[in-house]
């Protein structure tokens, strides 16, 4: 995105505020001010861009997968297309590898640095109400090195592609000969993008929060985030650690994962599942906190219970180190074992659930607009609930045993990662949309997108839990006739759910043209960041923000005439004129 | 705000230390020191939040060795006979004396800290010259270690090639001569810029080119001293390479024939030499590095290992061998291949084929090669540490990065210090 697609100059977006002659996307111009810059809006900003072209490839991959599986022996492959573009390869392997970057990328490339670094980026310091993150640089240099490890991911895709599944269990990455090196080692430089990230977060939140922002005054996305960094922190180096282990392994042979030489293939599994069970909540925690923000500011209501979400997050952080085990049930632990890590899953679904029930008290009783985020959320709230449920039955050890590595399982983690964290991510894209670019979008089309996605997304998945229960393996490229009917369903779902993005897409890029402009608080939000101007200024704040209750609408009405929110309190109106010119803008300092 | 542009060039140069100028408003430098980012408010937040930041940095780092100390535990419990006999081969002395070097590295570090806060710059600088020379000296010994043993052979279990017949193969690569190589041409390159900064008078890049000198001369000194120090009777080494050898006692024709004799009537352990190696299990020495070319007192090993109450793994492998042996009526199928032996259950094998050696030299090359690189990556902090000391960047209200480092640089030294014992004192 270009600084110059939009224009500087905003009239007045808050009565209570100087007219911004700059904000960020304008203060500074060229391509390399945006590939140099250290203002985490911008950062942000490009994270979006970046994790977007990542959904996108992974997006299509998928596409790619589900048309292969309209026919019981495969489709898609098939065709003379693919003989002619890979001729050495089998429909099959082509196959196994779209289905592996399909996951890989998404998990690693799309999923962990969604929200946390795209969203998180622009919000944590403007939410706090602070200048920047506390390391700008590192901020920077986390983007690049996400960067770096995508151009790793690509050389693996040139190279001879991926065909170990997302979760490279050895000893099959040990002995393929696909590029497992080149994916490692960019999913091992993801990896600290994403430690770093983390880290600043932790900082940045512990020591910039300005006068006045308590830690009960912070907004639960903020808590979230938070929750979500110490998992990033604490978790990720571990999984570095494995990567690095599985490299030296296929490189001089270890003999630490692989059989061949001595080496322990489960001792990989508890590594890798001992990282990325809690990566699960790096995926899905920043998408709880946007869904609070969401609820309540659509709402019009105080969020219910505001202290139980924000600990149950962090609750949900520390259990989710406790219950890896349950992705190895079938591969021989000792009984007991799998005993008290099906026990330990229970509880983590616990703090999930307080959620689920806060956010339906919140909305009770509302005064609920349901503009697009809210949809969105509203659609979340119900697909994480049956996301989170069937964890449950997978959880439980008698019923894994024969769901273990069926599509049920593909379709419980699709409903808590695309019904659960993507659809957070469009929710809160749409709602922090204005405040990011500074125009408003077409709420019709808007809706529209969530609609098509709610349908397409459960015409996909619904089946697929039918599919696994009774009996049809993931991973395969071909399976019985009987479970064709199925498998057509959710791929006519998928194209649903395809359209439906494409939409949101379109209606969010058209209003970049054509958007009527924001104001500062289209949504009557009472967090900081409607209180700086949209797009926000270089340091977010012209003056230092007042802080107050985030989830306090009582002062936050609608004003027709002006066409957006203003606060009613008298003790806040500022005449324009008042507006000291010779006071430095940061004159807090 | 219509000047904001002029004083504000991009935000990439706004953010630099300078903090001057970013919107425009002259008075505003007065409360903003220079080497405070502007995106603080005050010196202390600005210390707090990188002291913070580098607090967490160091539980990552935590958490990505206890990836491989989780790993140690989990082989060691699987098997402490591979542990304990190929501990053996590591050479105490130089891992003694780099455990000194490095504790004294972190005195130096943490002396260096204090003068900061104190401005007491000339000291710093030496100090921190002096905490580069160790992580240096540190280095050059860690050379001589692992040239040493890769020429022996004892490398990761895909590569190992040991051979106790003749530890000690001729004409093999000169790895020490690898490893020495981008140090000497770094001292070179050191050297060079040493004189042409005199030769132009380029006076601060002169005085910041003496001390990298010596500290590149010290991995040199390094290297000085762990030969020395392996030749210099060297106690449990070559003792066990001598049992490894159990019949043939031919170290004439050794490559470093020297070193081989000195130490080796010095301990007791040695008594091993005189018996060979598989006439009994072995009651009061471990069963070394020798029991590797020894099929047939395996079992009695194992079991007497076992019968030490700790080693309850190796209780339950012995178990389930009893077991298979049972089931099959004593005809065991032996597999010779070295594959596929990974789990307890395996069937009774070589404890200490050679494969399982070499997983014992892979953990111990990730480990102290992970760690190694760590010290690498603190020699090119420290080295940046030091032109800034020397250019007087810190003072008592700001020197963040000299605590923040030597923070890294404790976690360093405590790594190694708990990779010593784990590693080279456990026989
Ligand atoms: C409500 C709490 C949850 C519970 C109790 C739960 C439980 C489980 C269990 C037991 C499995 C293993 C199934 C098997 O392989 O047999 C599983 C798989 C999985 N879950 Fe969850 N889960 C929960 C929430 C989540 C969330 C929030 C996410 C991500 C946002 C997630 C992502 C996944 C993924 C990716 C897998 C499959 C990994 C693979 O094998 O490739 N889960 N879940
Ligand atoms: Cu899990």
């Amino acid at each position: 995105m270009s600084a110059g697609s939009l224009r500087s100059g905003y009239e007045v977006n808050d009565p209570g505020y100087p007219t911004p002659q700059e904000n960020y996307l304008t203060n500074s111009k060229g391509v390399l001010s945006w590939m140099f810059t250290l203002d985490h809006k911008r950062i942000g900003l490009m994270y979006l861009i970046g994790v977007s072209v990542a959904f996108l490839v992974a997006g299509l991959l998928a596409l790619g997968i589900r048309l292969h599986l309209l026919s019981p022996d495969g489709a898609l492959f098939n065709t003379g297309f693919f003989k002619w573009l890979a001729p050495e390869k089998q429909p099959n392997d082509i196959y196994n590898q779209v289905f592996t970057l399909h996951g890989a990328i998404m998990v690693f490339l799309f999923i962990i640095p969604s929200v946390p670094a795209a969203l998180g980026n622009f919000l944590v310091p403007v939410m706090l109400g602070a200048k920047d993150v506390a390391f700008p640089r590192l901020n920077l240099s986390s983007f690049y090195l996400w960067v770096a490890g995508a151009i790793f991911f690509v050389m693996a895709l040139m190279a001879s592609g991926l065909d170990t599944g997302w979760t490279f269990y050895t000893p099959y990455s040990t002995t393929t000969d696909s590029s497992v090196i080149l994916a490692t080692t960019g999913a091992f430089i993801l990896g600290f993008s994403s430690i770093f990230t983390g880290l600043n977060f932790i900082v940045t939140i512990n020591t910039m929060r300005p006068p006045g922002m308590t830690w009960f005054r912070m907004p639960l996305f903020l808590w979230a985030t938070y929750s979500t960094s110490i998992i990033q922190v604490l978790a990720t180096p571990v999984l570095g650690i494995t990567l690095l282990l599985l490299i030296a392994e296929r490189t001089m042979h270890i003999g630490i994962f692989d059989p061949e030489y001595n080496g322990d293939p489960v001792t990989f599994q508890h590594f890798f599942w001992f990282y990325s069970h809690p990566a699960v909540y790096i995926m899905i925690l920043p998408a709880f906190g946007i869904i609070s923000e969401l609820i309540s500011v659509h709402s019009h209501k105080r969020i219910f219970g505001y202290r139980f979400i924000a600990y149950s997050s962090i609750a949900i952080a520390l259990l989710g180190f406790l219950v890896w085990g349950h992705h190895m049930f079938t591969s021989g632990m000792s009984p007991m074992t799998t005993i008290i890590f099906s026990a330990l899953t229970f509880t983590v679904s616990v703090p999930s659930a307080i959620k689920v029930f806060n956010w339906l008290a919140t909305m009770y009783k509302g005064s609920i607009s349901l503009t697009t985020p809210m949809v969105y959320a509203i659609s979340f709230i119900f697909l994480f609930t049956i996301g989170g449920l069937t964890g449950l039955h997978l959880g439980t050890l008698a019923t894994d045993l024969h769901l273990h590595d069926t599509y049920f399982v593909v379709a419980h983690f699709h409903y808590v990662m695309v019904g659960g964290t993507l659809v957070a991510f469009l929710g809160g894209v749409f709602h922090w949309w204005p405040k990011m670019v500074g125009r408003m979008y077409n709420e019709i089309g808007g809706k529209i997108s969530a609609a098509l996605v709610f349908i397409g997304f459960n015409l996909t998945f619904l089946p697929q839990f039918v599919l696994g229960s009774r009996g049809m393996p993931r991973r395969y490229a071909t399976y019985d006739p009987e479970f064709q009917a199925l498998h057509i369903m959710s791929t006519y779902g998928a194209l649903t759910l395809g359209i439906g993005l494409f939409i949101a897409l379109g209606v969010l890029l058209y209003s970049l043209i054509n958007g009527r402009k924001a104001p500062a608080n289209p949504w009557g939000g009472a967090t900081l960041e409607w209180a700086c101007t949209s797009p926000p200024p270089y340091y977010n704040f012209d003056r230092p923000p007042v802080v107050g209750d985030p989830y306090e609408f009582g002062n936050i009405e609608w004003d027709a005439e002006s066409d957006r929110y203003v606060k009613v309190e008298p003790k806040r109106k500022v005449v324009p004129s008042e507006t000291p010119a010779e006071k430095p803008a940061h004159a807090g300092e | 705000m219509a000047t904001t542009d002029a004083g504000h060039p991009t935000d990439a140069h706004g953010h630099s230390d300078s903090a001057h100028g970013h919107d425009g408003h002259g008075d505003h430098d007065h409360d903003h020191p220079s080497y405070l980012a502007h995106h603080f408010d005050t010196p202390e937040q600005q210390f707090d939040s990188g002291k913070l930041g580098m607090w967490l940095f160091l539980v990552t780092e935590i958490l990505f060795f206890s990836g491989m100390f989780c790993a140690y535990a989990i082989f060691r419990a699987w098997r402490p006979e591979v542990f304990e006999g190929c501990s053996q081969f590591l050479n105490t002395k130089l891992g003694a004396i780099n455990t000194g070097v490095l504790l004294f590295s972190s005195l130096t570090m943490a002396w260096a800290v204090r003068c900061a806060q104190l401005e007491q710059h000339k000291q710093c600088a030496c100090l921190i010259a002096t905490t580069l020379s160790c992580a240096m000296v540190f280095l050059g010994v860690k050379a001589i270690e692992y040239s040493h043993k890769w020429t022996m052979g004892l490398l990761p279990a895909g590569l190992y090639s040991y051979d106790p017949a003749n530890p000690h193969p001729v004409g093999g690569p000169n790895y020490l001569a690898y490893i020495c190589a981008p140090f000497a041409a770094a001292t070179v390159g050191v050297l060079i810029w040493l004189i042409i900064s005199y030769l132009r008078g380029a006076k601060f890049q002169f005085a910041v080119a003496k001390p990298l000198l010596v500290v590149c001369l010290s991995f040199f000194g390094g290297v000085g001293l762990g030969t020395i120090l392996e030749s210099g009777g060297d106690d449990s080494e070559h003792g066990s390479v001598h049992v490894a050898q159990h019949d043939d006692h031919q170290h004439g024709d050794h490559q470093h024939g020297g070193e081989q004799h000195g130490g080796e009537q010095h301990d007791g352990e040695h008594s091993a030499e005189h018996t060979p190696a598989h006439a009994e299990p072995a009651v009061a020495t471990l069963p070394a590095a020798g029991a590797m070319v020894d099929d047939s007192n395996d079992l009695a090993v194992l079991k007497r290992l076992a019968s030490d109450a700790t080693n309850t793994g190796l209780q339950g492998e012995l178990k389930a061998l009893e077991a298979q042996d049972k089931m099959s009526g004593g005809a065991i199928t032996y597999d010779d291949s070295d594959d596929s032996s990974a789990t307890i259950a395996a069937s009774k094998d070589n404890v200490l084929r050679p494969s399982r050696a070499g997983v014992f030299f892979s953990i111990y090359y990730c480990m102290t090669g992970v760690h190694a690189i760590h010290i690498l990556a603190g020699i090119g902090v420290l080295i940046w540490l030091l032109v800034r000391t020397m250019r007087n960047d810190f003072n008592r209200n700001y020197f963040g990065p000299v605590d923040y480092i030597g923070l890294y640089w404790h976690l360093v030294d405590l790594i190694w210090i708990y990779l010593f014992p784990l590693m080279y004192l456990i026989r």
